[in-house]
């Protein structure tokens, strides 16, 4: 009965290794060590929150466990230690992959309709609203 | 009377349209491809250790030295990659100078996948931790850049090189070295 068990927990242990894996080596030194100054840690965190994920896009880099995700918070985490500002980082990840990287709102050239049309309608029902209010007086 | 008509039909066109668009790009399928913006760039600095013993490792200086080449970024755990090597070895014969950066690989695992797949590399550096992928704004394996003689990306294919890339490939890296 013994060696059955034995049997059954090789064969687990075997098809635990995972099939399609992303890369052979451990993931990188910081992938999953938070740093040691906790305030330094906490800016990070909060970038991180904000870039995409490249293999699983959709999701942040803290969300995901893809390899590159990993990759990616080492990258944040080294370059935070070294001293960088978040968003310098951001803006580093911004001029190689571009704003798609980011998840923060940014007013730019082609995004800036989307914080006028509600402003804009704001007015318009004001305007309406005052019309037809101020008209039963 | 008119006005009261005109006031119900705008904001319901307005509607109609914005139900029209939502559907349209519903069924329009994603591009999930994210293009590098280093387009134009030189390429950062970077020293990478030999990926496999039977090539030497790729720096900065390495892809400045006046030779336009193919910088591909593979790995032995990547089923395209293996996909894309008669087009590589192709690219080779054709008189590309290809350079690779092996992703999260170790030296036995890219050893064993370049005696099956061929080896159409000049130099191979090992990228542990994507520092260089990172750095030139790749998103996924494989890709391929084309380097000018100095440093500067011109060109960057996303996904497994088919067949019919390889011309285009090679008229990239031929204006590179105008």
């Amino acid at each position: 009965m013994r060696w059955l068990l034995a049997l059954l927990m090789a064969a687990c242990a075997l098809s635990a290794a995972p099939l399609a894996a992303q890369g052979t080596l451990p993931p990188a030194p910081y992938a999953y060590r938070q740093l040691d100054d906790p305030a330094q840690e906490a800016q990070a965190t909060e970038l991180m929150e904000t870039l995409r994920c490249l293999t699983c896009q959709g999701q942040s880099v803290v969300d995901s466990d893809a390899p590159m995700a990993g990759d990616m918070r080492h990258q944040v985490r080294t370059r935070i230690a070294a001293g960088e500002t978040p968003e310098e980082v951001r803006a580093w990840l911004i001029d190689r992959y571009g704003d798609y990287i980011s998840y923060k709102p940014s007013i730019s050239s082609v995004t800036w309709p989307l914080f006028a049309v509600p402003v804009l309608l704001a007015v318009v029902i004001a305007l309406v609203l005052r019309r037809r209010l101020g008209g039963r007086k | 009377m008119n006005k009261v008509r005109w006031t119900f039909w705008v904001p319901l066109a307005l509607f109609g349209a914005f139900i029209v668009l939502v559907g349209v790009q519903l069924f329009r399928p994603a591009n999930d491809e994210v293009a590098s913006a280093m387009i134009g760039k030189p390429l950062p600095e970077f020293d990478l250790r030999p990926a496999s013993s039977t090539r030497p490792g790729l720096d900065t200086a390495d892809l400045s030295d006046g030779t336009p080449k193919l910088l591909n970024i593979f790995a032995s755990w990547c089923v395209p990659c293996a996909a894309e090597a008669p087009q590589l070895a192709e690219l080779e014969r054709a008189g590309a100078n290809i350079v690779g950066v092996a992703v999260r690989d170790r030296p036995e695992d890219v050893a064993a996948f370049l005696s099956r797949y061929g080896n159409p590399y000049s130099r191979i550096g090992a990228d542990d931790v994507s520092e260089v992928q990172l750095g030139i704004g790749s998103s996924g394996v494989p890709e391929t850049f084309v380097v000018d003689g100095n440093g500067v990306i011109t060109y960057q294919h996303i996904g497994d090189i088919r067949p019919e890339a390889v011309p285009l490939l090679l008229e990239k890296l031929r204006e590179a070295g105008q």
